[in-house]
């Protein structure tokens, strides 16, 4: 009795380390390496998915850079995330990819919502709340302005309007003065 | 070379693994919502089908049985199933990153299909050798992919199409499914 248990832990654990092994040795030899830099690049990127660049997500966009792709062209980063880009591949920041649009956020006519949720489907930061036959708004601090959702509505009730200028979103205008760090002392 | 064809039609057709059988309904219900997504689900568990049949014929025969460890054998065949969807995908993540994006999630996913599991006891149950096994396993998988890409073409359609309010969504496929079943039914008398 006890030597049959013995002897069907002793199987199951050879045979376990004998696939663990394969599957360690494999783990190694099979290795993918996969460019680094474009993790990076993907975590400098908004994650909106929007689309705007021409690239189908973040990722792609992420990869196309790493690839040679210029960095100008992601609208919702701007040129915060242009000059983060810039500085993570080590070349010279670019002129953004066309004009720099005001900030826009999306808002519904709610009069003439039908409750399709088609914008809900569209909106890749989950920023409009509603459900089927109820109206829908945006949460317009969520809101990224990629007019993705403009395009689905049926009755064309979606306006882009500028953020309207408020004390939490003042920017200061200054010119920064650049510091110089001496790093070799 | 005949017994083999009529093993191999005999699974997809009459003894079909998702529809007469009944093994493997969660990816059949999950992921059939898109052709697309369909195809790379039949194509991972088409290959991990195959693998696995032989695979586990080799751990039974001679491992458990010169052992008389039968016993273990839903345990080992779960570590031989969960060993070969892994070493697959790490395989197929170096040499094809084509497939491997396609397959994406999928492969993971298998490694839970109760159609993998059922596939390596029948074939103990049914005493199939070597290469019965083999033709076993790759003809369900075949049969799975013909039900699961016939049956997310079928729910595209349904996507479309005018659905009357109470049967929307999950209750029309779980109709069609039902019907497909009993369409498959016929082939009961196809081999005898």
């Amino acid at each position: 009795m006890i030597i049959s248990i013995a002897i069907a832990i002793l199987t199951l654990g050879i045979l376990g380390a004998l696939f663990g092994s394969l599957l360690g040795y494999s783990s190694i030899r099979f290795k993918v390496k996969e460019d680094p830099i474009v993790e990076e690049l993907d975590a400098i990127l908004p994650q909106t998915q929007c689309g705007q660049c021409g690239y189908p997500g973040c990722k792609p966009y992420a990869q196309a850079i790493a690839d040679g792709e210029e960095i100008n062209k992601c609208p919702p980063g701007g040129k915060a995330v242009m000059e983060q880009l810039a500085e993570r591949m080590g070349i010279e920041p670019q002129a953004l990819d066309g004009e720099e649009k005001p900030k826009l956020v999306a808002f519904i006519r709610e009069d003439q919502c039908i409750g399709c949720t088609k914008c809900i489907q569209a909106c890749p930061v989950d920023a409009i709340i509603g459900s089927t036959r109820q109206m829908h708004t945006v949460i317009s601090d969520e809101c990224t302005g990629c007019e993705l959702c403009v395009a689905p509505c049926p009755t064309d009730c979606i306006d882009m309007n500028p953020i309207a200028l408020t004390t939490q979103n003042w920017q200061w205008d200054l010119n920064r003065i650049p510091t110089k760090i001496n790093t070799e002392l | 070379m005949s017994d083999y064809f009529l093993l191999f039609f005999g699974t997809v057709l009459v003894n079909n693994f998702v529809l007469v059988k009944f093994l493997g309904l969660c990816p059949f219900m999950g992921v059939s919502n898109k052709v697309e997504t369909a195809v790379g689900m039949s194509f991972a568990t088409t290959f991990v089908l195959t693998l696995t049949a032989a695979l586990s014929y080799i751990v039974n025969n001679f491992i458990l049985l010169p052992l008389d460890l039968l016993y273990l054998q839903t345990l080992s065949f779960i570590l031989v199933i969960a060993v070969v969807v892994q070493f697959t995908e790490m395989v197929m993540h170096k040499t094809s990153p084509t497939l491997y994006r396609l397959l994406g999630i999928f492969l993971p996913l298998i490694t839970t299909n109760c159609a993998i599991l059922g596939l390596a006891l029948l074939n103990i149950n049914e005493g199939h050798d070597f290469v019965e096994s083999i033709v076993y396993g790759f003809s369900a998988g075949v049969g799975f992919s013909l039900v699961l890409v016939l049956f997310s073409s079928m729910r595209e359609r349904l996507a479309a199409s005018d659905v009357p309010l109470p049967f929307k969504g999950a209750s029309i496929a779980m109709i069609t499914a039902g019907l497909m079943s009993l369409a498959f039914m016929g082939f009961t008398g196809l081999i005898k």
